[in-house]
This record gives structure tokens, sequence and C-alpha cells, in this order.
């Protein structure tokens, strides 16, 4: 039988019992609409994540203590308190870091901030000038801090856009003052929005100078007195240099630590923190994905369900047909059409409904709060048809294997 | 030396029902030359439907050996058998076996898909030839349920001719018809025998049914007990009821 009489014979069939095949069709609709529209969200969500990091600027390093071990117990990554803010000084050196920058330490703790009646609850870093360039903030309002604020640990705050929001509203929050765990600051500026949302955000934070939050909000010192940091941000001349920055910092780190073993310290890339973020967010999107297969799978059933009833009512036209010369192989492709036929047809539809649900879905807030954006990818919309194609293969052979096997006078005899 | 259109040699065929075996044909020895035209009846459990289904290529036999059309049968696989299911027989039913839900044309036209028989057009124009050659030129997109029963049948013969096959096999094909349309058919078949030379083997318990053909077999208990010659057939009169004795 030729490939278009094939496909012929089994629409012919299938129109018999068009509300019979719409149903089942719909099972498979649903199933496909699910994937694409999850997975459109997922992506959605991975993609505004990935440029916001990216936004911050991709030849960033960030160099954090390594794992306190004191007494045989083992601390996380960062745990230990080796960084100092001598070593950050010295990795600006650019005798012997030539690819380095910029260098900006910092200092993190948290903090209660007050403003009249409002207040929040915040990270509090401790910076200094370099910070804005290094991570790529921008100013709406005043100014940063400047080496002078450092020098003298001056009161003064920048505020995140969304403290600013909270604390001030509409108010211009710059020149007002704010309390930090008790003490009074001065607001000098406000960073432009980064956006964000309620995974990651990059506008709920406030900005002191460093030696205001060593010495006024948190004490952390070594053993020896100096004066602890947390990261140092490094960012480096241009994104070929990466490599050798990494060494350059790492043997100056060497040197002051006096390591002849295993490094106190560790040293990533912005690169390699957005890849981990991806395989992260790319495990959320495929188990979106997963859930939204179970449906398929239910759909699929109900294709496999249908075939057989089928089979069972048209048992006499199977015999028909191989009275007529129909061999084995004519009556399993017939059943196997029918069924893929249900199957691509679901998913064609399937795919369209998605992409509409999506792009009418795009931009809305889904998971609370900030909008999400959909993003359609057409590997995606291939990938669910190939899918649904495959589960009419494999949902519709069992039932056209009994078509096929039936005897023919056995069949020819069937009511 | 002209080979015999079908040559059966002491066929057996045993069923097995539940536990019990149930011996169907017990070993039939028959020769059916080119042209002609038999009639093999018998009464119910006789064998004489399990006899058409081998000789239709529908089922095999147990033991024994089956050539048709020169081809041995009996041993071949399902594949090749339903290629000469396709090919070198027609087999007409008694209760028509058309799917109703396709026209006559359609209906007709379903031995060819399985076959090479061209493309749709020369299907198509097969079909419509010998829906005309059945008399049913008029009825063409007609489907089954808005035909006769003499009607249905014609198709049903239709279909069994449009792939031009050596042999035509009837099973009862009168079985289910009132006598005006019973003798329509018998006159056809019989039109069919004599001027285009083609074997046809009829399945029947009708005695007039039986006397129009020029050799009468009868089966009992699944052996042939009779096999005689009829030099004179009665002509089917397809214009009134069945002759008056």
């Amino acid at each position: 039988m030729s490939p278009a009489t094939l496909l012929l014979t089994a629409l012919s069939s299938l129109a018999v019992n068009k509300l019979r095949a719409g149903l089942t069709l719909l099972g498979i609709v649903i199933g496909i609409t699910a994937v694409i529209t999850l997975m459109a969200i997922g992506q959605g969500v991975q993609q505004s994540i990935t440029q916001r990091i990216e936004s911050l600027g991709t030849n960033l390093l960030f160099v954090r203590p390594g794992e306190s071990n004191q007494g045989g117990v083992f601390g996380g990554q960062g745990s230990a308190s080796t960084l100092t803010m001598e070593d950050a000084i010295a990795i600006q050196d650019p005798v012997f870091t030539p690819s380095v920058a910029a260098v900006a330490p910092e200092l993190s703790t948290t903090g209660q901030i007050v403003a009249g009646r409002s207040n929040t609850s915040t990270r509090v870093y401790g910076v200094t000038p370099e910070y804005l360039k290094a991570r790529n903030f921008d100013l709406s309002s005043g100014e940063f801090v400047t080496p002078g604020h450092v020098d003298s640990a001056s009161l003064v705050a920048v505020l995140g856009s969304e403290v600013a929001d909270t604390l001030f509203g509409n108010r211009e929050p710059t020149g007002q003052t704010v309390r930090i765990n008790g003490r009074q600051f001065e607001v000098i500026g406000v960073l432009e929005s980064k956006g964000g949302n309620r995974f990651f955000s990059l506008d709920d934070q406030v900005l002191v100078p460093i030696t205001t939050a060593h010495h006024r909000l948190s004490s952390q010192r070594t053993a020896q007195g100096a004066f602890n940091v947390q990261t140092i941000n490094v960012q480096v001349a241009d994104l070929d240099r990466m490599d050798s920055a990494i060494r350059e910092v790492a043997t100056v780190l060497r040197l002051r630590h006096r390591i002849t073993g295993e490094d106190d310290f560790s040293i990533t890339s912005q690169q390699e923190t957005i890849e981990t973020l991806q395989e992260t967010t790319g495990t959320f999107v495929v188990f979106l994905g997963a859930i939204a297969s179970i449906s398929l799978l239910v759909g699929g059933i109900g294709i496999m369900n249908i075939m057989l009833v089928s089979v069972t009512e048209r048992t006499r036209e199977i015999g028909i047909r191989k009275a007529m010369g129909a061999k084995h192989r004519d009556i399993l492709l017939q059943f196997v059409a029918e069924a893929t036929l249900l199957s691509l047809g679901g998913g064609g539809v399937g795919v369209l409904t998605g992409i509409l649900l999506s792009w009418a879905l795009n931009g809305r807030s889904l998971l609370g709060g900030q909008p999400t954006q959909t993003v359609f990818s057409g590997e995606v919309a291939v990938m669910a048809l190939a899918v649904s194609a495959g589960i009419g293969l494999f949902f519709g052979i069992y039932p056209a294997m009994r078509a096929a096997r039936l005897h023919p006078i056995e069949a020819l005899r069937s009511e | 030396m002209d080979v015999g259109m079908i040559e059966l040699r002491e066929v057996t065929k045993t069923y097995r029902m539940g536990s019990v075996d149930v011996h169907a044909l017990r070993g039939v020895s028959l020769t059916v030359d080119r042209g002609e035209m038999v009639a093999i009846m018998g009464p119910s459990g006789s064998g004489k439907s399990t006899l058409m289904n081998i000789i239709g290529c529908l089922d095999v036999p147990s033991s024994g050996a089956f050539i048709l059309d020169g081809e041995d049968v009996g041993n071949l696989g399902d594949g090749r058998l339903a290629e000469i299911r396709n090919q070198k027989t027609g087999f007409v039913f008694q209760t028509y076996n058309l799917l109703p839900r396709l026209t006559a044309q359609a209906n007709v036209e379903l031995p060819l898909l399985y076959g090479n028989y061209g493309s749709s057009g020369n299907r198509r124009r097969l079909a419509e030839q010998a829906l005309e050659r059945v008399g049913l030129g008029d009825r063409v997109h007609h489907r089954p349920p808005e035909l006769s029963g003499g009607q249905q049948q014609r198709v049903g013969i239709a279909r069994a001719l449009v792939k031009n096959p050596s042999l035509l096999l009837a099973d009862e094909p009168t079985g289910n018809l009132d006598s005006q349309s019973s003798e329509e058919i018998v006159a056809l078949l019989q039109e069919l025998n004599e001027e285009e030379g083609l074997t046809v083997v009829i399945v029947t318990h009708e005695p007039d049914i039986a006397a129009s053909t020029r050799r009468v077999i009868v089966t009992r208990d699944g052996l042939v007990i009779q096999d005689e010659p009829n030099d004179d057939p009665r002509r089917a009169n397809p214009f009134g009821g069945p002759q008056e004795e």
C-alpha cells in the first residue's frame, strides 16, 4: 500500500467516529500544550536569571576563603576567615597582577534598616569605591562611596533601589538619614535597579564603606588582628586574560599566606557561576517538563485504549481486508498509522495552543511578584512533535499487532 | 499437459475445539480443471465450507497436498497466501462482507490496494469497469446500505473480479437473497464462466443452484461421497423466478 493510500485509509477510518477521535486527540493536545507552556516558562526564568548575572559583567573573578578546619571539623566553603583587606590591596599591585583591572573587596553582614516608621531587614555590604565599576552598577541619584569615606569610616550608605522604595517610597532618599543596627547613617546615593525576581535580587541591598562595616557593624578579625573580608571581587582587564588573572591572584595569595600545601582560598569566575546556575535552573526546566509529560503519558494510554476498542469493533473489517489479500504488515501499518495520526495531530494542535498560551502568559506575574518572560524555542516544538509521534507508535503498536495477528476466517465470522 | 486449476490430494483438516479434535475433512482428493463450473453441496458440518476456505487460501490443510494453478499451496507462509488471495482467487461471501462506510467503487477497489495495480486513477477505472461488468455502472457511488441485497452481492462479485482472477469462489452466494435476486446472481456466474472461461466453484445447499452447474460434488462427514458431471445444466432465468420442475 502506498503511503498516500495508507494515510487516506487511516484518515477515513478515524473520520467514522469523529467525537471519539477528537476526545482521544484532546488527551495528547493537553499533554503537549502543558509541556510547551511549562518549558517556555522554565526557559524564560532561566534566561532572565542568566541575563541578570551577565549584566554584572562576565570578566569577574571572586576570591573567597576556603573551608575552615578546626580540630577536624570542616565547615562549608567560605567558612574560614583567611582573606584580609591586606590581601585585597596586594592583589591590586600591577607588578604582580598585570591582568587585574580593579579589585573590590567586600564585607557582608545583615542589618535592620530603619527610616522614620519604615524598616526592612537586608544584606549590608562593606565596599570600596571600586565596587561600583567592578560589579557594573550605576547610580540613579547621589554619589557612591568615595576613598575619603573609606579612610574615615564615615557613616554613609548607598541604598539598593528596592530598599529605597521600601523605606522612602516616592520621596528622594539622598540626603535623608537611616538607622542601620541602631547607628545613624546618611544616605548619599541610590543604585539603579538591575531587576530581579524572588529567587535572586540585586536591588535588595545596602552598601556602606568597608571600613565602616568593619568597625561599626561587624567585627571579624583574624587571630593576628587583621581586617577580614569575605569576598574579593576582581575585575579582569579583558575576557581573554581570565586564566592568567586566576594564576596571578593565586600566586600572590599563596605567597602571602605562606602556603605549601592546599590553598586556603578559592577563585571562581563569573562564567562558572553562570554555568552552575544554568545547570540548576536547567534541572528545574527538565523537572517542569517531566511533570507535563505525565499528562502526555495519560494521553498515550488513551490512544492505546481507543485503538484496542477499535480493533475489537473492526474485527470483521480486518477479516475482509485479509481475505482480499492484505498481509500481516498491511494491517499492522494501517492501525499504527491511525494511532500515529491521532497522536501527531494532537501534537500539532498542542504545539499551536502551547505557543499561543506561552505568548499570552509572556510578561505576566506567574510565580508571584515580578513578571515572567516566556521563551518559546523551536527545539522544544520539534521535540514535542517527535515525542507525540513516538507515543502514537509506542501505544499503537500493541493494538495493531493484535489486529494483524487475527486469523482471516475467525475474523470474518465475528459480528 | 494441462494442469488442473485445483488439485487436492488426501487433504485433511482437524480443528482443536477445547480438548476435542474436530475432523472437518478426513481425506479429500479432488481435481477441478480450468474453465469448469462446479457446485459443492452437502449438509451443515459436512466440511464444505472448510474445503472452500482451503481452496480460497484462507486456511491451510492439516495434511495432504493442495496445488492451486500449478503452485503447491499447502506449505506456504501467511505472506505468500495473502498474495495468492490477492492475485489468483476471488472470493464471494454469503453475507457479502462489504465495508458499509465505503462506496461501491471503494469496496471494489479494496483488493487493488494490496497488490501492484498501478495508480489510484487506474484502480478507480478498474473498479468502475468491474461494476459495469456486473451491471452496476449506475451505482458506483452508492454505499452498501443504500443497495438491495442482490445489488450488494453484485458489488461483492465485482470486488472478486476486479483483479482478474483465474478462480472465482462463491460460498453460499445466494443464501441471503430472494429467489429473483438469486436467479440474477447465478445467471451472472454462468455468464462469467461461459463467456470469459473463469473457473467457478460454488458452495450451496440449494439444489436449483447446483443444477445450474456442470458438475456437482457432494460432501458428507468430511469426505466426498459423490462427484458427478451434469451434462444438461439448468439455465438460470434472470428475468423470472426459478423454473418450476
